[in-house]
Order: C-alpha cells, then structure tokens, then sequence
C-alpha cells in the first residue's frame, strides 16, 4: 500500500518544490534542527494576541479522534456534529456562523467555494503538531492576504520532521480499533535527506461500520416512561484514505515545504431519526487532492518574504437511492488554484509594514440541470503595519478584495430562457475591510514584560456567497451580497511560569466581545410548498459573548505532572432578522439563534508519572433550541460527556510503543447535537503506538 | 501516580454531581388558549390543523380548534398517544376524516396514521412510501403515492401510484399506476381523478390527470390539462377543478376546469392558485408565487364562482390582515358561519398563525400553531361526516 503512491506522491512534490526551491538554493548550509523554529525572522511582532493553542503532550493525550474533537475543547467555539465517524464536523467560532471559520492548512487556506464548510472530522490527528484558534484574524501582519480574510481562524500545522544527531529515519505507526468497528492503521515515515532537507510521507486507513445503538426515550409528567427506543444507527459507515507527502527545507535566512495531500472516501449518510424512518441509504463519495508549497525568506534586516502556492482539486458524488425520496445521483469537481507573495519590511525598529498579494481562482462543475458552471477570480491585497513601544504593541490592516465571477448559461429548451435574477453574471464585488489589535503589558519595564496583558480588537471582513447560495438549481439567487461581520473585543491574558513550585505555570484568559453578523444569507420560503427556497441576504444577529479559560501546571509529589484546563463561553446571540416575527411568547426576533447555548464549557486534567499518563476531560453544551423561536418544541437538552484516557508506553526491544485504552461518553449519555441526529453513546477506544 | 489518579477522580466525581441530574423529556401537554366565546352546541364541533413541521424536523403536529369552548388545542398528538415513539412524525401532508376515524398523511414518514376521530387516539398506520393525499369511497380509502416501481430507460424514472386501502383493516389491497409524482385525487361517481405533478421531472413536468375506473381499479384516461397539476376539487355541478402549478419558468400556475361527464378540458381562468377550499360554489382560493422582479413572493386572494366560471372577487381579507401574513398556506370555510380560516407559515422554520375572518373578511382573532400550519379537516356533531 506504501510503496507505490509514496513514489507517485514525491515525484510530484519534487516537481511542485523545483519551483519554490530555486530561490533558496543559493543559501548556506544550516542545522536540520531549526526547523522546529517557527520563524527564522524577527519574533518582535508575532501574534499580539495569543491563540487558543492545543499541542504537544497535551494534544496527544486528548481522547480525540479528529481535529473537530480536540477543538470542542477551545472556549467561544461550537462543533456542529452529525455523529459518528463518518458524520460532518463543522466548526462555528462565536456564533458568527460556519461559513466565516477559516482553516489553515499548514498555512494555506483549505477552500470550499461549493458550500463554504470545511468538515473537520475529515482530519486525523495523526500527524497534526498544533492546533491554534485565532479570533478575528492571527494578529500578525506578515503573512498572505488570504489569512486577513476571515472572521475566525483555526490553523492545524501537520509534524515536522525532526532528528537527533546521527538520526536519518523515523517510522512511527498508529493502530487503532474498538466500537462502530473501527479498523484505522496508520504510518508515518520521516527520511532525512541531507542536512538542509527532510521528507515525511503519512498514510492513514479508516475503516468503520459507524454502527452504535442510540436512545430516545420520553417520560409522562409525574415521570414514568412514556416511550423508550433503543435502535442502531446505521449508514454511518466510512472507508477512508489518506495520503500525504512533504518535504521541509531550510537556508540560511529561510525556510520552504512543499506537500501532496490525498483523500479518498465513501461513505454512508446516517440522515434524520423520525417517526417510521429508523435507515436511511443516502452515500457520498469523496475525493480530494491538492498540491500546495511555500517558502519564506529573509532577505536582510529589514527586509523579509514569504510565497505560497496551491492546487486543489476536490470531487464529490452524492447519491440518493432511496425509492422513497426523489432520486438523486449528482457529481461535483471544484478546482482551486491560489497564489500569494508577502513582504515585509521594517522601516524603524520599531515600526513594520507589510504588504501581501494573493490570487485565486475557483470553479465549480456540476451534474445539475442547467448548471452555470461558475468561474471566480479573486483578488486579495492587504497592507498591515505594526508598531511597538514598551509594553505597547499595535497592528492594523486593510485587505481589499476583487472577486470576478463568469458563468455560462445552458438554456434547458430551445427558446426558453431563466426568469430574471437568475440570467446574467453577478456584479463584480469589490470590498474594504479593516482590522486593527492592540495589546498593552502595563506593568513592565523594558527589560521584563509583565504576565498580564490588556488586548483589544477590532475587524470588519465578509464571506463571499459560495457557489451553492448563487448557483444552485432553483435556489441560488445570483443577486447575493457578502455576508458581513462586524468584531469588537476586548480581554485580559495573564501568563506565568512559576519555577519548581507545586504550582510551575499558570494562565488565564478572558474576553468580552460584541459581535454582528449583517447581510446574513438565509434560506427563504420560495412560493408555496415545501421543496423551494430562495438565498436571501435578510439575517441579521447581534452576539455578545465571554470567554473564559485557564490553565494550571503542577508538578505534585512523587515527580507527577498534572495539567489542568478549564475553559466556559457565554453567549447571547440573537436574531433580530424579522422586527414582524415578534409573537411575545414564540416570535424568532430576539430569540437565540439555532443551536447556540448560552453557556458552554470543557475540563481537561492531564496526568503523567514516569511512563504512565491518564487523561480525563468533561465537555458541557448547555441548554439551546433549534430555531430563533425560543418554545418548548424547539428545546434542545444541555448534554455533557466524560472521556477518559489511559496510556502507558514502553519498549520492546528497541522499538518505542505506547498502549492506550479510551473510554468516551463515560455515563453513557444519550444526546442530539442537531435534532434527531443521535450521538454515540459510551464507547471504547485501544490506540497501539510504534516508533522506530 | 496516586495523587494523580485521586485528583482525576475527584474532578470526575465532582463533575457528575454538579451535571448528572439531567432531565428527562416529558412528552409535550397540549397547549390551550381561549381564542373567542363559547358557542352554542352545532353541527360543526371544531376543526383538525395538521402542521407540516419542515423536512427532516421530525415535527409534524396536530392542532384542534373546538368551536363550542372556543378553546384552541395545541400539539395534542403526544398526549393522546403517549406511548408513539417519535410521535406524528415528518412532514404532514393531507388530513380526513371518515366515517369514526381520522386519517393524517405523513409525506415523509412513508405512513398514514390512523387515529379516532373523535379523541385523535392512534388506532395504527398504512405503510405507503412518499404517500401524498387521500380519498374515500365505499369503504376504501385511496391515497396517492410518488414511489412506485422503479424504470431505467434509460433515464431514472418512477411512476407513481394510487394505494387502494381497506378501512377495516388498514392493508393496502391494490395499487392502480397513474403518472408521475401523483399530488390531489379526488372521486366523482364511480370514478377516481388524480393530478399528476411530474415534480421530479423537471423539466420535464407532468401535465395530465388521469382517471382512474373505480369498479375495475385501472387507468382509463388522461386528460391533457397543464405543467405540474397540484390540486382537485369537484363542485355540485359536475366539474372539476384543477390547479397547476407552472413550471416556474415560463408558465405560471393556473386553474383549469374539466367536465367529468366527458372527461375534457373545458375552461381556464386566468388565476394563479396555490391552494383553494369549495363552499357551495364559492371557491375560495389564494396563490403564493415567487416574483424575480420584486425579489419576494407575491400573494394574492379570490374567490370564483364555480357555478359561472368567473372570478367574482380578488380579496377576500378585507381588513389589511392580508399583508400581514407572510406565506398563506392552508384555508378552510366555516360551512355554517361562513367564517374563513387562513393559517400563515411565515419562514417555514418558526410556529405559524391561524387566522379566523368574519364573513365580511375582517379578523376575528389569530392564534400560533405548529410549524407550517396547513391541511383542515372540519368534525362534525357526532363525528361522522367528512368535510366534503
């Protein structure tokens, strides 16, 4: 299985690098070991304003599966999860809705112009290092213009290969089986090339009935049971699998990487639980590739550069056999191609500007009927300076984004046309939007920053409408607006490491934010009858909201390391979208949006000693309805799950294995995260880990 | 190691104490409100409202109006049948009563449910995929469904079929094909007329409605009438009225009159029709159409006497009331009083309204309903006798 593609995968990352390589071939020889470095440049003005970080042990340790797991763990973000393995995973930071997250991919933007969502459960924390939640934007100004452009960003950085002196290889397997029938091998092999260059290559197999029994159950008022169901959920199954390859390099005064990525899968989806309908037969097929490289190079003290650029080439079938719905067998390619150059350059010590200019271009094919097959070009220029002075720091930025989209209409008869609103092309979109971040330690000196620090921000940016919201058949209105959100937000991060104490590091972060989402594009009924919608840019939400999180580190008796992390949200997102839905008792206008609790929260407590670790962590998704009209009928349950971890590693001749057994949903809590879409229930894990 | 594990624990336990205590889901009580003054005792006793509930919601709920309390009875299924996992079920859609008992077609459910009139007690269900409306005659209920045998020639098609159920012992005896995606049947004398829609044909539409011989349960005739046929009403004259509903393009939505002696078209009226409700011979109609020009929906009101072929008035709200309601979606008329009740299913996703006008259009009062309020069924005194 390894062999083959692992030569196919190299030779096209070695033709995609000769490009980005040429630049850096000039360099001096340089350790291998500094890759790990996350910057060669100046650190002064990195990230004002830390992320929500999840790496290392800590990471490892989490009984998670995918990176849409480990993320639940983050305060101010809610996962909207279809259950199971197979099930979409989308991620919503601060209620400003899916499709204004952005997902970085060692540091390139995954796309989907389609439908905008990026399903996170299709990522395997396998090979991932680092997970890092930004709000607003990662408040750093040299980077693609791309990274100004979302209203929240999660970057997943994938393991870079590092070796010990007279080390030139690394294999390091995975296996993992236990319930829904879980078969997931994987391998990941790291090869040293010479003293600047180093190749990993990852494979990665899932196999899972996606079978588990779920409940529902109601009782009466004086509390005896009314009904009570046990069922399995079925077509929930996936086969997946997963392929990259890399190649990391340094210079002297840079650094590049290039990788292939592959994904093929099929699954089942599991669909809605209702009344009489326990199976649903809808599969989907995915495939996705993309080629993607980058390299950054400082060019003088003043004076740095950074070039990204990516292929992408996605395909989608899905299928409806069911006999009992309207037959559906439809196909879909999107292919992206994206470029970005970035300069930065320091003009004072104390003062960087910075410049990036990205392009893309996106299509969508479709097996629709009367397809349009869009065309977008997007333009992206940000200019960004930051500023510091003492405990001081400032960035500000403005991007500026061009989007021309062409279409090509197909007429379904001879002589009949589209009615209006869904003929021609949609208007050219040019848009300005600001973001400025501030930060001040106030009690510092020049020498020594205080732990504490006060930040602040503010950012305007939009998402474009996808392709489905102008295009798709019936429903796509091509006379859509961006969608706009407006981020207020101000915190406090406190940060200490406090030596050998029992106590040896503490931090704690908070924030208040005000949020609106304007322009919001929803779904409107579309003439009489169910089976028509029209795209509409009517919403309109306001959210205020705290995060809250802190960590503690302990070093207890008996050489025990503990980690303890707590994170709470609170949220008020309301939908002020139609001032006449406003029925005192059951009017949507002010009500909680669908799905938002009001407060959310996670513990983790991470224990190691000597070649033993125990992880326990507690998520709690508080009460929400599933719609603005805050009734009984739209009540969605609070829901709270325990996992608990326990892993031991140890030798085996000269091989490094650790063994690990999970146990999630401890108390088998039967739960919907989107109505009538069932969630396992307890369930077990046993992890088998080989280094070589 | 052991300070370690007492920690987690602690947490752990901790933890459970503080959440363990989840609720559980009561079944929901019904929801009463006193909407207008008691009545005295009448032929009419009150009314059904099945809501929709939006696709995949799981949401589809029965309301009750009784006219003599004046009291309006919301989401009384769970409660008169507590023991139904999952309860009514997914997207509602067509309600009758006949003879004792009440007959609820859930779309997307693949089921009829039967319950007692008079109490809405689950009696047991008709298994019928996709099924659509229903009819009775002589004993048999007839139900329209969209999922009948399956052709590939080469292109994936389905025909529909009507289901002829035995009211006795809800099992489906006989299936009659007709077109595809058959919407609205309805029975004149011996025979059975179904609207063929076509509406996963698109573009290519249906546009005929068959007859069907009830005697020998077998296709007898199309009748050539319009793109995607909706909905079937005859009057006392013997006509039948027929909506279309357009093919959203170029041929907007229209309402067609066949005369059942011969089996042919013989009128048009120049009317757009969503849904529409006989009383005598006033049909009583309205239509919701997308318009790309406004960028909305557009709503207009009638009525047509049946008896003249002729649209004699083009709003029957006369208060303003008419511009508050977003997406009329079902309409019923009061036999006795004449008043007319219009439920709106404002964005589909949110609780709806029912709306209860006078004769003379002005509006008595409005309650909240379920989710996409839409098919009536009027209960006579004692309950015997069907809307029709």
């Amino acid at each position: 299985m390894n062999g083959k593609p692992f030569v196919n995968k190299g030779l096209e990352a070695g033709l995609l690098l000769a490009v980005f390589a040429s630049a850096t071939a000039q360099s001096k020889l340089d350790s291998i070991q500094q890759i790990n470095e996350v910057t060669v440049t100046a650190r002064r003005h990195r990230e004002i304003i830390a992320p929500q970080r999840l790496a290392g042990e800590q990471l490892k340790a989490l009984s998670s599966f995918s990176v849409a797991d480990a993320i639940r763990y983050f305060s101010g973000i809610q996962i909207k999860d279809y259950g199971g393995i197979g099930g979409l995973k989308t991620v919503d930071v601060r209620s400003m809705g899916t499709n204004h997250t952005g997902v970085f991919y060692d540091g390139i933007r995954l796309g989907n112009a389609q439908n905008g969502q990026i399903d996170l459960g299709k990522f395997s924390l396998d090979n991932i290092e680092e997970i890092s939640l930004y709000n607003g934007q990662k408040s750093e100004i040299f980077q693609p213009a791309k990274d100004f452009g979302s209203a929240g960003s999660i970057y997943l950085r994938t393991r870079r290969p590092q070796f010990a002196p007279e080390e030139t290889t690394h294999v390091q397997t995975f296996f993992r089986t236990g319930s829904f029938d879980l078969v997931n091998p994987s391998v990941l092999w790291e090869q040293k090339i010479n003293d600047r260059v180093a190749a990993s290559f990852n494979a990665e197999f899932i196999h899972s009935s996606g079978k588990y029994p779920f409940r529902y159950r109601k009782v009466l008022h004086e509390g005896t049971v009314a009904w009570d169901t046990t069922a399995v959920r079925h077509n929930g199954d996936i086969h997946s699998l997963r392929l990259e390859g890399g190649l990391n390099g340094v210079g002297t005064q840079g650094r590049w990487q290039a990788k292939v990525y592959f994904y093929d899968s099929e699954k089942g989806i599991p669909g809605a639980i209702v009344n009489n309908v326990w199976k649903r037969s809808q599969r989907q097929w995915d495939r996705n590739f993309f080629a993607q490289g980058g390299f950054r190079q400082q060019f003088s003290e003043r004076y740095d550069l950074l070039v990204n650029a990516k292929y992408a080439n996605d395909r989608m079938r899905y299928l409806n056999p069911d006999t009992t719905l309207m037959y559906l067998d439809n196909r879909f390619r999107q292919q992206e191609v994206y470029v970005s150059a970035a300069g930065k350059y320091a003009v004072l010590p104390n003062v960087d500007v910075s410049l990036s200019a990205d392009y893309q271009w996106n299509t969508l094919d479709a097996s629709l009927r009367d397809f349009v097959y869009p065309r977008r070009h997007t333009a992206l220029v940000a200019t960004a300076t930051a500023f510091e002075w003492q405990g001081l720091k400032a960035q500000a930025s403005l991007l500026a984004t061009f989007v021309f989209e062409n279409v090509t209409r197909i007429r379904h008869d001879p002589g009949e046309s589209l009615p209006g609103g869904q003929t021609g092309t949609p208007d050219n979109k040019q848009e300005y939007t600001p973001a400025v971040f501030l930060s001040w330690q106030p009690f510092g000196t020049a020498n020594t920053l205080s732990p504490l620090q006060v930040r602040a921000f503010y950012k305007r940016i939009f998402r474009m409408p996808t392709f489905n919201d102008l295009y798709y058949t019936d429903a796509g209105n091509i006379a859509l607006h961006p969608e706009y959100t407006s981020q207020y937000n101000l915190g406090v991060h406190y940060e200490k490491p406090l030596g050998e104490g029992l106590v040896n590091h503490i931090s704690f972060r908070t924030d208040a934010y005000y949020n609106e989402v304007t322009n919001k594009i929803i779904a409107v009924p579309k003439g009489n009858g169910q089976y028509r919608w029209m795209m509409m840019n009517i919403g309109y939400v306001e959210i205020r909201g705290i995060d809250l999180s802190g960590q503690v580190g302990w070093l207890l008796p008996g050489k025990i390391q503990v980690h303890t992390s707590l994170s709470y949200t609170f949220q008020q997102a309301q939908d002020f979208s139609d001032p006449t839905d406003n029925d005192p008792k059951a009017g949507g206008y002010g009500g909680q949006i669908a799905y938002i609790p009001w407060h959310n929260g996670s513990a983790i407590v991470n224990a190691m000693h000597d070649t033993w670790d125990l992880n326990y962590s507690f998520i709690y998704v508080g009460e929400r309805y599933h719609n603005s009209s805050n009734i009984r009928e739209n009540y969605e349950r609070p829901w709270y799950t325990h996992d608990l971890t326990i892993g031991k590693t140890f030798r085996h001749r000269k091989l490094k294995c650790r063994l690990a057994a999970e146990v999630n949903n401890l108390f088998n809590q039967y739960y919907d995260v989107v109505q009538n879409y069932p969630m396992p229930g307890r369930n077990y894990k046993l992890i088998l880990k080989i280094e070589i | 190691m052991r300070e370690g594990w007492k920690m987690s624990v602690l947490s752990a336990l901790f933890a459970v104490s503080f959440f363990s205590c989840r609720d559980d889901t009561e079944i929901f009580a019904p929801e009463e409100e006193t909407v207008a003054p008691p009545e005295e005792p009448a032929d009419i006793r009150g009314f059904y409202l099945l809501n929709e509930g939006n696709m995949g919601s799981n949401k589809s709920t029965l309301d009750y109006y009784d006219c003599e309390t004046g009291i309006y009875h919301r989401n009384i299924y769970a409660e008169a049948n507590p023991s139904v996992p999952k309860e009514l079920g997914d997207v509602g859609n067509d309600i009758e009563i006949y003879g004792s008992k009440l007959y609820a077609v859930i779309n997307c459910s693949n089921k009829v449910e039967v319950m007692e009139a008079a109490s809405a007690k689950r009696l047991g269900q008709v298994d019928i995929p996709n099924c659509r409306y229903i009819r009775f005659h002589q004993g048999y209920a007839y139900v329209t469904s969209y999922a009948g045998p399956v052709e590939l020639n080469p292109n994936y098609e389905q025909r529909g079929y009507v289901a002829r159920v035995d009211t006795a012992t809800f099992q489906v005896l006989d299936r009659c094909l007709v077109g595809f995606q058959p919407d609205e049947l309805e029975i004149v004398g011996n025979k059975l007329y179904v609207a063929n829609s076509g509406g996963y044909m698109f573009p290519n539409y249906e546009s005929t409605v068959s007859v069907i011989d009830l005697p020998s349960f077998t296709e007898t005739k199309r009748i050539e009438v319009a793109r995607n046929l909706h909905r079937l009403c005859a009057d006392r004259h013997g006509n039948l009225w027929v909506t279309s509903r357009g093919d959203y393009y170029t041929q907007p939505s229209r309402l067609y009159c066949v005369d059942t002696q011969s089996d042919a078209l013989v009128d048009s009226l120049d009317v757009a029709v969503s849904n529409f409700y006989l009383d005598g011979d006033s049909l009583y109609l309205y239509s919701v159409e997308w318009s790309y020009i406004s960028m909305s929906n557009v709503t207009t009101y009638g009525i047509v006497d049946v008896a003249r072929g002729e649209i004699v008035s083009r709003n029957f709200i006369t208060d303003g009331t008419d511009r508050k309601i977003k997406i009329p979606y079902g309409i019923l008329v009061h036999p006795y009083t004449k008043e007319i009740y219009v439920t709106d299913a404002g964005n589909y996703v949110s609780p709806g309204t029912l709306y209860c006008f006078d004769p003379n259009g002005r509006q008595k009062w409005s309650v909240r309903t379920g989710d996409i309020p839409a098919h009536f069924v009027l209960v006579a005194t004692p309950a015997g006798a069907s809307r029709k």
